[in-house]
């Protein structure tokens, strides 16, 4: 393509300092985690695991840790069962209303995650169901299916169906066929969209607010609850990098799994 | 003979009836995979849904503090008459608008430089550099981002020796973190909207006597508008939800703020309700008209 060497070596500038944009502020939490000082003051005063080890032995770190890794592998693993069959449904199928079932699997990530959790909120007052974990799960199952769903229906898009016809013209039942043919082909698709959901309810903060009550914290509540508490900032700061280690990883692994396939369509 | 082939004389096995009888009827196949999904989205999301609709026109009993189950357009009166709550849901929508054009701005060379210049191989890892931060750590972002903008700060350690200062915590803080927080959900859309665009219209454009600017404008950008459309979906909708960033970074009052204050310190949920129907009033609004732009094939 005809571009100036200047418009070239602008694009370059603009994207280095972009990407900078991007990092330096998770990179300054990592590195602000190891601050020896209380107090956040920059540059830093020097470097200490010691909040670390704090951190870990922290009562309502570790419960909050706890509560979350159950609620994210509750989530995911509704969100797997749930994402699966509707992908299976709607790209396998043509039926009346199958636009509007696409629609319906978005519709919990475009609209604000405020109305989600109001809305969850409500429901779960109308019909007496008291919160906690359970309405944790229950709210980020919600959001996580679009997750499995858009990587499942991306992998079904690309095999097609004949695999399955063939199977079934070979002699295998139904079941045996989504054992041998179909379920094999997604699994890939599947551990990503697994992962990926798995982050996006680990550090969930905005529907799980209005879903968790007063009894319990996820990792993200218990930053919320504490953020503004000056004795408690290094210890927030290192609760921080795990919620971010813990959500960059699997995102990492899910890219990795699929090349980018599926895993840019939020 | 027939009896050792296992294929040709299948066991009567319950799977194997069910199987067959599935296999003999489409629908029945149909509706058992879209039972269970849509059961819990119509049931627990829709119906979710339709209550906080109903409750919006519920009213808090100011005595006792239990809603009273009569209709009421109360709510709604008071939300249209009440000058404050219209300067946030404005201010709030403005801000999304901002935080939209901007991130269209910022990130067109980002996408450009990704899709057309961009090696294979550097191609990629960008892909996976936008990703990472579109995916995870959103409240640590936000977090991070108080420690770079407080007083005793990064942003003020670094400026100091130049003599200037940073924005502090306010509207600006808002506009630069939800910018940060969604960025990437624009780059992305663009990026393979321009992927799209063949190298030979911007050739063909050159050849004509276009000039770069006139080829964005007049090709480059209208291929690329419902990208641009698709990703300002996610940017637009996520700031007018966000009550997390204008609380850890501002004073200020948006429209999350209200509907997160009613339910909790206020215990006037209905309240709340009637408020939130303002965003998913405009969203609504906006992914009509988004998908007749085109919108959503470019998601």
């Amino acid at each position: 393509m005809q571009l100036s060497r200047a418009t070239r070596i602008g694009l370059r500038l603009a994207t280095g300092g972009l990407l900078a944009f991007i990092y330096i502020p998770i990179l300054l939490i990592v590195l602000y985690s190891f601050n020896s000082s209380r107090i956040a003051t920059w540059p830093i005063a020097g470097l200490t695991l010691e909040w670390y080890g704090k951190a870990l032995q922290d009562e309502g770190i570790r419960s909050a840790m706890l509560t979350s890794i159950v609620a994210a592998i509750g989530a995911t693993t509704i969100a797997l069962v749930l994402g699966t069959l509707i992908a299976l449904a709607v790209q396998r199928y043509r039926f009346f209303g199958r636009e509007t079932v696409s629609l319906l699997v978005i519709l919990p990530i475009a609209l604000p995650g405020i109305v989600t959790g109001i809305a969850l909120n409500t429901a779960f007052r109308a019909i007496g169901l008291e919160l906690g974990m359970l309405t944790i799960i229950v709210g980020h199952a919600t959001f996580c299916v679009v997750v499995i769903y858009n990587n499942a229906i991306a992998r079904l898009r690309r095999t097609g169906g004949s695999f399955e016809e063939a199977s079934a013209d070979l002699g295998a039942d139904t079941f045996h066929t989504f054992r041998r043919v179909t379920f094999p082909a997604l699994r890939t698709s599947l551990v990503a969209g697994a992962l990926l959901a798995f982050a996006l309810s680990f550090d969930e903060i905005i529907v799980t607010n209005f879903t968790a009550g007063a009894g319990i914290q996820t990792l993200p509540i218990w930053i919320f609850s504490n953020y503004s508490r000056p004795n408690q900032l290094p210890l927030v700061n290192v609760a921080a990098v795990m919620v971010l280690v813990l959500s960059l990883i699997p995102v990492y692994l899910a890219t990795r799994i699929t090349h980018g396939e599926g895993a840019g369509r939020t | 003979m027939t009896t050792k082939n296992s294929l040709a004389t299948p066991p009567a096995s319950l799977s194997r009836r069910l199987s067959g009888g599935l296999h003999r009827h489409p629908r029945v196949r149909l509706a058992s995979l879209l039972a269970a999904p849509l059961g819990w989205l119509v049931i627990a999301y829709l119906g979710s849904l339709v209550l906080f609709l109903i409750s919006s026109f519920l009213q808090v009993d100011s005595f006792t503090g239990n809603v009273v189950y009569d209709l009421t357009l109360d709510n709604y009166i008071e939300i249209f008459t009440t000058d404050v709550y219209r300067v946030i849901a404005i201010r709030t929508v403005l801000m999304a608008a901002v935080v939209t054009l901007t991130t269209i701005v910022l990130a067109f060379p980002i996408a450009f430089y990704m899709a057309k210049l961009a090696s294979a191989r550097t191609r990629g890892i960008l892909v996976v550099s936008i990703l990472l931060p579109l995916w995870s750590g959103y409240l640590v972002k936000v977090y991070a981002w108080r420690l770079i903008l407080s007083e005793s700060g990064v942003l003020n350690g670094v400026l100091e020796p130049l003599g200037l200062r940073g924005p502090g915590f306010g509207i600006v803080a808002v506009w630069l973190v939800e910018t940060y927080l969604w960025l990437p959900y624009m780059i992305i859309p663009i990026f393979a909207g321009l992927e799209r665009v063949p190298g030979s219209l911007f050739e063909a454009s050159a050849d004509l006597g276009g000039r770069s600017v006139f080829t964005f404008r007049r090709v480059v950008f209208p291929l690329v508008l419902p990208a641009v459309v698709a990703g300002s979906i996610f940017t637009f909708s996520l700031t007018l939800g966000d009550y997390i960033t204008p609380t850890l970074v501002s004073n200020t009052k948006f429209l999350g703020n209200v509907v997160y204050d009613f339910v909790g310190v206020a215990g006037n949920q209905p309240f709340a309700a009637a408020y939130a129907m303002i965003p998913v009033v405009i969203m609504l609004v906006y992914l009509l008209v988004a998908r007749r732009m085109g919108a959503f094939e470019a998601l």
